[in-house]
């Protein structure tokens, strides 16, 4: 075969791959039609960090395409022209002491370019002070639970923040609607401009924490808390989800957070306080005695006054006596079911719905230790609750 | 042919017994290679099905075939599988076959270990495979079994998982001593380190990767059996243990072992390229040198497996680093492969096929490792499935295309017969479109931000998940004409020459073709120089 | 034969790293320990805190101390600082305690994991008595208020204004009768 041939053929061969080539990209122009840029990219997120972030994602990219494409170009080419079936006469060279120190030195530089950005970058993630907020992020299998620390316990924010797509839509009985898989009942409500800081820990099993918009990604380990922060700078609604597999529904705890102006986060922190407030005065905070008899004496002066008298001794047989009697001075579970739940078959009615937990351990307390009833117990209105919920 | 002058040895046989106990009892370094693909090939079928599984529950939004837990179960045993079962004993078959033949040794170094070490396997596959009719399902924690995942919250089959992976464990080990005694002790006389094929050599680094950290996979399953069940607290908070202590001593194995998946891989490729390209292997020694420097670091990266778990910053800065310094080695070696076939005269069959497609796809993977080195990218790439498709290029289109151009590439050798060249290229062709279909996808998926071992997703991903479900039964189903044109070869087809191809070099391509059931038995006189 | 020597001296070199290896894995659970000491990897504080030098009183500077108060899984106690926050000028012992009652119906003992976030501030957390030092017993309906005494060290780097201090509880209720079995 003549020189000449082998150069017709490879032009030929060149041709051909030239039609390729524009083959291929008129598939990935379609591809782009066939789904839009969110679904094939990193997302640059609302931080000033997850824009870094996506930055130096597209830089290294771009090198790394740049590498691929000489190196294949290379390769490829080579395999073009370099064929038998070309008359290509093998070469016999077996090294270059010359190209092999330049393909192992320049790389050294590639990669310190990458790393200089990705090191500042790192230092600006890992710096979570100064902040304006602490929010405590605690996985549990499979949900995740929010408390907004605060000085008073009485205000302290806290829930669970879990999956609130029906099981009929990904048991397929359903039609799965918008966002399906990446809503939650509760979401994490934060303020705009404001630096929140993410203290992450967990319940049970190592989960993570994950809002791709704001480029934070955090084990949750248990026993051990990590912190990461963020500074969101646009209103809206940011999906996140739970990165390491924790079980069975590792992919049924999605992240919700609801970025929002001051003032309305205020209003929202507001609500939230005020329904905390009203957990915590009736179940959340310990009351003392002298507390309880006195609230106790209130309620039962209101409730329980008609039929057992001011002075506890009732109107037996209808209505009996509770001084140095009965469940007054008996076991305290028994006497606080009966005022819970009432007597069948008698006119005792139950208390649980008209009564909160707190009125509930104040009377049961107050019939214990007054008229000289003095069995010097008390039951806390958390305990009351337990019973009502059925929760330990 | 400088073969075959029987030497008669009072333990040796001419030839093979006949029946069953001939496998059982073989201490047959070729019977041995044998037994070692097909196991890998049975294993990879396997672990393919659970794959399966895994592609098809994902092919659209909502559960239909499994169920979570179960789908949980299919991912940690895939991985498994494919790493444990596949992977490692494809590459120690074609080491049982190819080191002694490669070195002119009569066999491995210790025969009798060889043999128990291959027999181990199957009750190892065994009873990891019959936890899933277990109560309480397979292990469900994936394949990396993070603490407490893995030992607080574990299945009950847990236990019979430990003591599958310390099966798995004794088999590698007992199989990587006898390639370094073999390698160190039984070459050809004259033969010097630097005259070895790079397939021996990189088997050789490997062999002491995995010498080096299986014991540690022992040490942190013998740590999780300790805690179930003896009142340890090894990865135990509350008993002042720590969860993120498994993930070092899990990874201080588990990087190496990634290398020792792709170092073989790196030898195969070698010698495939060159024959092909009828061209000497450009830069031998680098090669060697970039091998040990890979295997080195691989000692000293494990953690950039790990940098959402919060280490502190100094730590992370110096695993990204290092992590990146391996691009260094692994590019010589891409720049060498490339060089190599620069002004060669090369012909594409299959193994070439393969082989190429090697040095492209890996090299993906390689690329799409380094973004994944720089730390703050990594918390937004990791667990998703841009890392799925990172380690499955690298392992698919990387280790096991790797292991079906060495099938192809000595099956003439090993069997006596060409295979079928037009049904290699369709296999090679539907095996490269399949993978790519099935993995390219997933970097998309991952960025967009889909997580892994997620039994289900949102509705954003669902066109590329069904497009790599497509891909995955293409690739799956083509991997039947495979076993197809194997069974084929060995009944029958075309007579090999002893060298097969005409550009090969080496000494398993001196002997007979098939090759005989002894080989070396004397030790070859070496061609001048000829492996330098 | 000197062949076979040779062999079975390479062999015996290479199971000798075999064993060496495992035992090197257990040798990294207390090499853990020392890297998490350095670097204060995973928040972990130290034990008791014995003065080696004198503290100088920075008293220009006041830190934030929050603390946090959580039930690993299974925990029933009710559990929780006394204060949510401190102010405290480095140098300075401050006391503070955190509430734990038993509202489970049997005997528990837990124990408490402490976890400084910042890491890099946890060196510089020094607890002089503390209730995580041992477990904690308390029989149903037991309640108790549990001391923890710290000092902030002045060294603490500029940047840090709060300092996170967690503790978790663990029910080890088991393994502490596993442990008196013994």
């Amino acid at each position: 075969m003549t020189e000449k041939q082998s150069k017709l053929g490879a032009n030929g061969q060149i041709r051909r791959i030239m039609r390729w080539l524009i083959a291929a990209t008129a598939l990935a122009s379609s591809i782009q039609a066939f789904a839009d840029w969110s679904a094939l990219n990193m997302t640059k997120g609302v931080t000033e960090i997850s824009r870094q972030v996506y930055d130096l994602h597209m830089l290294i990219f771009t090198i790394c395409v740049v590498i691929g494409v000489v190196v294949f170009g290379i390769m490829i080419w080579s395999m073009l022209v370099h064929r038998k079936s070309l008359g290509a006469e093998p070469a016999s060279f077996s090294h270059s002491t010359k190209l092999e120190y330049a393909w192992t030195i320049i790389p050294i530089f590639i990669l310190v370019g990458m790393a200089v950005p990705a090191t500042s970058t790192l230092r600006d993630m890992y710096d979570a002070s100064g902040a304006d907020m602490d929010i405590e992020v605690r996985g549990y299998q499979w949900k995740w639970q929010y408390t907004y620390l605060s000085d008073d316990p009485a205000q302290e924010v806290k829930f669970m923040s879990s999956l609130l797509t029906p099981a009929d839509e990904y048991y397929n009985r359903t039609p799965k609607r918008e966002h399906y898989l990446a809503d939650v009942d509760n979401p994490l409500v934060i303020p705009i401009n404001k630096r929140v800081r993410f203290l992450i820990t967990s319940n049970d099993v190592i989960h993570s924490w994950w809002v791709p918009d704001f480029a934070v990604k955090k084990d949750a380990i248990p026993g051990f808390v990590h912190e990461s922060w963020a500074v969101v700078e646009e209103p809206g609604i940011y999906r996140g989800k739970c990165t390491e597999l924790c079980g069975k529904d590792h992919g049924f705890m999605p992240i919700v957070v609801k970025a929002v102006e001051q003032d309305e986060y205020d209003a929202w922190l507001a609500m939230k306080q005020q329904e905390a407030l009203e957990v915590y005065e009736t179940v959340g905070k310990t009351w003392t005695m002298a507390e309880l008899m006195e609230t106790g004496e209130q309620v039962y002066a209101q409730h329980c006054q008609t039929c057992h008298q001011a002075n506890g001794e009732g109107i037996p047989p209808a209505f009996p006596s509770l001084v140095g009697q009965g469940l007054a001075i008996g076991p305290m579970d028994a006497h606080v079911d009966i005022v819970v739940n009432g007597k069948a078959g008698s006119a005792m009615q139950a208390f649980a719905a008209q009564l909160n937990p707190a009125e509930i351990a104040a009377v049961v307390t107050y019939e214990r230790n007054a008229w000289g009833n003095d069995v010097g117990d008390m039951v806390q209105p958390r305990d009351v609750n337990a019973l009502i919920t059925g929760e330990e | 042919m400088s073969a075959v002058i029987e030497n008669h040895h009072d333990d040796h046989h001419h030839g093979p017994d006949k029946g069953l106990m001939r496998w059982v009892l073989t201490t047959n370094h070729k019977d041995i290679g044998t037994l070692y693909l097909w196991f890998s090939f049975a294993m990879f079928l396997v672990g393919g099905c659970m794959a399966l599984v895994i592609r098809a529950e994902l092919f659209q939004p909502g559960l239909q075939l499994v169920v979570p837990e179960f789908f949980n179960q299919m991912t940690t045993m895939h991985g498994l599988i494919m790493v444990f079962g596949a992977v490692m004993p494809a590459f120690v078959g074609l080491a049982n076959w190819l080191v002694p033949m490669m070195i002119g040794a009569p066999d491995m170094a210790l025969p009798r270990m060889n043999n128990y070490s291959f027999w181990i396997l199957p009750f190892a596959f065994g009873m990891l495979l019959s936890t899933l009719f277990m109560e309480g399902g397979a292990p469900n924690f994936g394949w990396t079994f993070y603490a407490p995942l893995s030992t607080e919250y574990a299945p009950p089959s847990v236990t019979f998982f430990i003591f599958a992976v310390h099966l798995m464990g004794i088999s590698s080990i007992m199989g990587s001593i006898n390639v370094v005694v073999t390698i160190l002790n039984l070459r050809a006389p004259g033969m010097r380190l630097m005259d070895m094929p790079l397939f021996v050599w990189t088997w050789l680094i490997t062999a002491y990767l995995l010498i080096a950290v299986m014991p540690v996979l022992a040490g942190v399953v013998t740590m999780m059996l300790m805690d179930i069940h003896f009142g340890t607290a090894f990865f135990n908070a509350g008993g002042g243990g720590d969860p993120v202590l498994f993930q070092h001593v899990f990874w201080f194995f588990g990087h190496p072992e990634v290398y020792i998946m792709i170092l073989p891989a790196f030898g195969v490729v070698s010698a495939i390229i060159p024959t092909f390209a009828r061209k000497k292997l450009f830069g031998y020694d680098s090669m060697v040198y970039a091998t040990a420097s890979i295997a080195f670091l691989s000692f000293i990266v494990w953690a950039h497996h790990m940098f959402t778990v919060g280490m502190p910053i100094a730590g992370e800065l110096y695993f990204m680093y290092a992590t990146m310094l391996i691009a260094v080695p692994t590019g010589v070696k891409v720049f060498n492969w490339v060089a190599t076939m620069w002004q060669g005269s090369m012909t594409f069959e299959t193994p070439m096929l393969f082989a190429i497609a090697f040095v492209i796809l890996f090299t993906i993977g390689g690329l799409s490792g380094l973004m994944l080195a720089i730390v703050p990218a990594d918390f937004q790439y990791h667990d998703t499935y841009f890392v799925v498709a990172h380690f499955h290029y690298v392992l698919v289109p990387g280790s096991i295309f790797s292991i079906m151009a060495a099938a192809y590439y000595w099956l003439p050798k090993w069997t006596g017969n060409m295979y079928d060249e037009t049904l290699g290229k369709t296999h090679f062709w539907l095996s490269f479109v399949g993978v790519n279909v099935t993995f390219f996808p997933q970097h998309f998926i991952g960025l967009a931000g889909m997580p892994r071992r997620y039994p289900d997703y949102a509705l954003q991903f669902a066109d590329w998940n069904m497009v790599s479900s497509m891909g995955a039964f293409l690739f799956g189903f083509s991997q039947l004409l495979f076993l197809f044109i194997v069974i084929k070869c060995i009944r029958g087809g075309k007579q090999a020459t002893d060298e097969v191809w005409d550009g090969a070099e080496g000494l398993e391509w001196t002997v007979a073709s098939p090759a005989p059931y002894h080989t070396f038995s004397t030790p070859p006189a070496l061609p001048e120089r000829s492996m330098a | 034969m000197t062949d076979q020597s040779a062999q079975n001296k390479t062999t015996l070199k290479l199971i000798s790293v075999v064993f060496g290896m495992f035992v090197f894995g257990f040798a990294l659970v207390p090499l853990y320990d020392i890297y998490c000491q350095v670097t204060g990897a995973n928040g972990k504080t130290g034990g008791a805190y014995v003065a080696s030098e004198t503290l100088e009183i920075d008293e220009d500077r006041l830190v934030t101390v929050q603390f946090l108060a959580n039930n690993n899984a299974n925990m029933p106690w009710e559990f929780r600082p006394s204060v949510r926050t401190l102010k405290v000028v480095p140098g300075k012992i401050y006391d503070t305690t955190f509430y734990a009652s038993n509202i489970a119906r049997a005997t528990m003992t837990a124990q408490a994991i402490p976890s400084v976030a910042p890491f890099h501030a946890a060196e510089y957390f020094h607890k002089t008595e503390c209730f995580c030092f041992e477990k904690q017993q308390l029989a149903a309906g037991e309640q108790i208020d549990m001391p923890l005494r710290f000092i902030i060290d002045p060294h603490l780097p500029a940047t840090v204004q709060t300092l996170t201090l967690s503790y978790t509880l663990f029910d080890v209720t088991e393994l502490a009768a596993s442990g008196a079995a013994e």
